[in-house]
C-alpha cells in the first residue's frame, strides 16, 4: 500500500532497505531531514548512525567504513558538498562504492536563501568527479520521491559492481515535498569480498600496490558504455524533443502533454543516468527528429554541453539544431509551452 | 647462549631513513600485534607523512589503509565501527595529527573514538622535506624558518588529557632501550584498552629525524634528551 513520505525521509528508508551499514551526515538546508531521519532509524535497526562534526568528516568516515565492503551513505548540499570532494575522489581511488544523497540547493558560495528550493546548478561538478584526477561518480537524477527510492534500491548494486561512487543529485524540492510511495523489501546487509577484514590481504582491484593506472580509465570507459540509462516519452513520431532531468523534466512532460493535445509532434529524452549521459538515447531517436532543446533548472547551461556532444557522436544529428532554455529556479509549464511553440514556429535562436 | 632477536613476520623492509625513529616504532607495533594475536585482525590507518612510507606491501599486507592527510581518526572510527571485532589504530607524523588534523586528533579525543591514535612527532615535516610543523621549537631553523621559529610550538598533551573520554594518554621517545620498553609497554595498554574496554587512547612518540635535522642520529637523540623533552616531558599523562 503506497503511503505519504517526504523526499528526505523516504532516501534515508530506501537506503537502509537497500542494505546500509552506516550513515553518517551533517545537518545544512534543505537535505537536514536525512540525518534526523537515520539518528533514529540506524539504531533501530541495530546499524550505525554517526552525526559528524563537518562533511569532510562525513565522506572520510564513509571512507573508512566502506573499505569494510559494507554499504555507507552520506548526504548533504551545496558548500557540504564542496566541502567532500578530497574525500570523493578518495573513495574513487580505492574504489569504495558509497553512496552521497546530494540535495542540491542555489547558486554558487554558500547558496541557499531563496533557493533552498533547490536548482542543478551543481549539474556540472556531479557528472565531472568533481575532485582531483580524472574519474566520475554514478549520477542519477530522480524526478519523483518513487524514483529516488527505486535508484537507491536498485541501482546501489551497480555501483557496487563497479566499484565507483554513486550520487542521487536531486533537488531541495524533491526533497522537501511529500507524494504517494511504495518501499521495496530490506535487503540482506553483506560486506563485499574484497572488504578489508583486518587480514593482511592485497585487495586485487584498488589495493595499495602501484603501476597500472590505466585501470581507471578503463573501467570509466566500460561504465560509460554499460551504464547509460534514460527514459523515452512520447518520443516515436516527435520533430522536437526535449531533453530535461529532474524536476524540470516534470515541468516539461506537462508542457509537452499540452501540447500534444494540439497535435504538436514533441516529446522527451530524459537521462535517469547523467553520468554515464545516455548517448545510446540520442543514437535511438526516431528519423523525424527536426530540432532539440535542453531544458535546465540552472543559472546556465550545463547539461547542454552533454547534449552537443552526445549529438556529435551520432550522425545523423549533426546537423540538426539545438535550443537552450537555463533558468535560475523551475519554469512554469506554460512558460514552457510558449517557448517551445516559439522555437517550433522559429522564433527563437539555435545554440551556437 | 645469545638471544636471537626475530624480525616480525610481517616486516619485509622498512624504507626509513637512518637513525630515524619510525622504524622503530613500527618493528614495536608489529611485535604486539604479533604478541597478543591481532596481526590478521588489526587496520592500521595511516596519514601523509613519513608515516606513508609504510604504504606498498613492504610492511604488512592490506590491513593498512592510506588516507588523506590529517583524516586518519575518522576513517579509523568509520572502520572500526562497522568492524568492531577489528583493533583499528592510526599511525600519524605531528604535521598529519596537529596542523591539517588537529580537528580530527581533538574530534577523536572528545568523542572517545573506539581507536588507538599513535603519533610520531618529529619537529618538522619530515618526507616534505623539512619545513617547520606545528610542533618546531622556538628558535629551531627548518626550510620554512630559516633564521629560526619565532613563535612557539604546541603541545597538545594538556588539552587531550583533560578530556573525559581519554583512557590513556602518554609520551614516549625512542632514544635509549629503556625508553624503548616503556614506549613498547603504553603501546600494550593501547591495544589492551581499545580491545577489552572499546576505549581510545593516545600515544605521541618524540622521534629523532637526523635528515632533517642535519645532525647525526647520535646527536639527534642528544638534542631530544636535552632539549625537545623539556617542551614535550615524557610520561603517562592519563590512565
Amino acid at each position: 500500500m503506497k503511503e505519504l513520505w517526504k523526499g528526505n525521509h523516504a532516501f534515508g528508508e530506501a537506503a537502509a532497505r537497500a542494505g546500509c551499514k552506516l550513515y553518517v551526515g551533517y545537518p545544512i538546508t534543505p537535505q537536514s531531514e536525512v540525518v534526523e531521519y537515520m539518528s533514529d532509524r540506524m539504531p533501530e535497526l541495530d546499524r550505525v548512525f554517526i552525526q559528524s562534526e563537518s562533511e569532510l568528516i562525513s565522506i572520510m568516515t564513509c571512507f573508512g567504513a566502506g573499505l569494510s565492503g559494507y554499504p555507507v551513505m552520506t548526504s548533504s548540499s551545496g558548500v557540504g558538498i564542496s566541502l567532500m570532494q578530497e574525500g570523493i575522489t578518495a573513495c574513487f581511488n580505492k574504489g569504495i562504492p558509497v553512496l552521497i544523497v546530494n540535495v542540491n540547493r542555489t547558486g554558487t558560495g554558500m547558496g541557499g536563501g531563496p533557493g533552498f528550493s533547490g536548482s542543478q546548478d551543481d549539474y556540472g561538478r556531479e557528472t565531472n568527479g568533481g575532485g582531483n584526477g580524472y574519474y566520475r561518480n554514478l549520477v542519477y537524477i530522480p524526478d519523483s520521491i518513487q524514483e529516488a527510492i527505486d535508484m537507491i534500491y536498485n541501482n546501489w548494486p551497480i555501483a557496487f559492481k563497479y566499484r565507483n561512487p554513486m550520487v542521487l543529485y536531486t533537488e531541495g524540492r524533491l526533497a522537501q515535498m511529500m507524494e504517494a510511495v511504495e518501499f521495496p523489501e530490506f535487503r540482506e546487509i553483506v560486506a563485499a569480498d574484497w572488504g578489508m577484514t583486518g587480514e593482511a590481504k592485497l585487495d586485487p582491484e584498488f589495493g595499495p600496490h602501484r603501476g597500472d593506472y590505466g585501470k581507471y580509465a578503463r573501467k570509466i570507459a566500460k561504465m560509460e558504455e554499460e551504464c547509460q540509462d534514460w527514459e523515452d516519452y512520447m518520443l516515436d513520431d516527435a520533430e522536437t524533443v526535449v531533453v530535461a532531468v529532474g524536476l524540470c523534466s516534470r515541468v516539461c512532460r506537462g508542457a509537452i502533454n499540452a501540447l500534444r493535445k494540439e497535435g504538436v509532434k514533441i516529446g522527451m529524452l530524459r537521462p535517469k543516468a547523467a553520468w554515464p549521459f545516455p548517448r545510446k538515447g540520442f543514437e535511438a531517436l526516431p528519423d523525424t527528429v527536426k530540432r532539440i532543446i535542453c531544458v535546465e533548472n540552472s543559472d546556465g547551461a550545463q547539461m547542454l554541453k552533454d547534449v552537443v556532444f552526445a549529438m556529435k557522436q551520432v550522425k545523423a544529428l549533426n546537423t540538426i539544431p539545438v535550443y537552450s532554455k537555463p533558468n535560475h529556479g523551475l519554469l512554469p509549464n506554460k512558460v514552457l509551452k510558449e517557448y517551445f511553440q516559439n522555437v517550433i514556429n522559429g522564433n527563437e535562436k539555435e545554440v551556437g | 647462549m645469545a638471544k636471537e632477536f626475530k624480525a616480525p613476520k610481517n616486516i619485509k623492509y622498512v624504507g626509513f631513513c637512518p637513525g630515524c625513529g619510525h622504524s622503530i616504532f613500527v618493528r614495536l607495533m608489529q611485535e604486539v600485534l604479533e604478541e597478543k594475536g591481532y596481526l590478521d585482525k588489526n587496520v592500521c590507518v595511516v596519514g601523509v607523512g613519513c608515516s606513508a612510507n609504510v604504504h606498498g606491501d613492504n610492511v604488512y599486507g592490506d590491513n593498512k589503509m592510506e588516507c588523506h592527510h590529517g583524516r586518519p581518526p575518522v576513517a579509523g572510527n568509520g572502520m572500526k565501527r562497522v568492524r568492531p571485532d577489528v583493533f583499528v589504530w592510526t599511525y600519524q607524523g605531528d604535521g598529519d595529527a596537529y596542523a591539517i588534523g588537529m580537528g580530527e586528533t581533538i574530534l577523536a579525543a572528545e568523542q572517545g573514538f573506539p581507536i588507538s591514535v599513535f603519533v610520531i612527532n618529529n619537529c618538522n615535516y619530515g618526507m616534505t622535506g623539512g619545513q617547520m610543523a606545528p610542533t618546531t621549537l622556538h628558535g629551531q631553523v627548518t626550510t620554512t624558518t630559516t633564521k629560526g621559529r619565532a613563535d612557539y610550538p604546541i603541545n597538545v598533551m594538556p588539552l587531550i588529557q583533560s578530556i573525559d573520554n581519554v583512557a590513556f594518554a602518554a609520551r614516549a621517545t625512542v632514544t635509549s632501550p629503556a625508553e624503548i620498553r616503556k614506549l613498547k609497554k603504553y603501546i600494550e595498554k593501547a591495544v589492551d584498552l581499545q580491545m577489552n574496554e572499546g576505549k581510545y587512547s593516545f600515544v605521541e612518540i618524540v622521534s629523532p629525524c637526523p635528515t632533517n635535522w642535519h645532525k647525526s642520529p647520535v646527536d639527534s637523540c642528544k638534542w631530544i634528551d636535552e632539549e625537545v623533552t623539556k617542551v614535550f616531558p615524557l610520561g603517562v599523562f592519563k590512565g
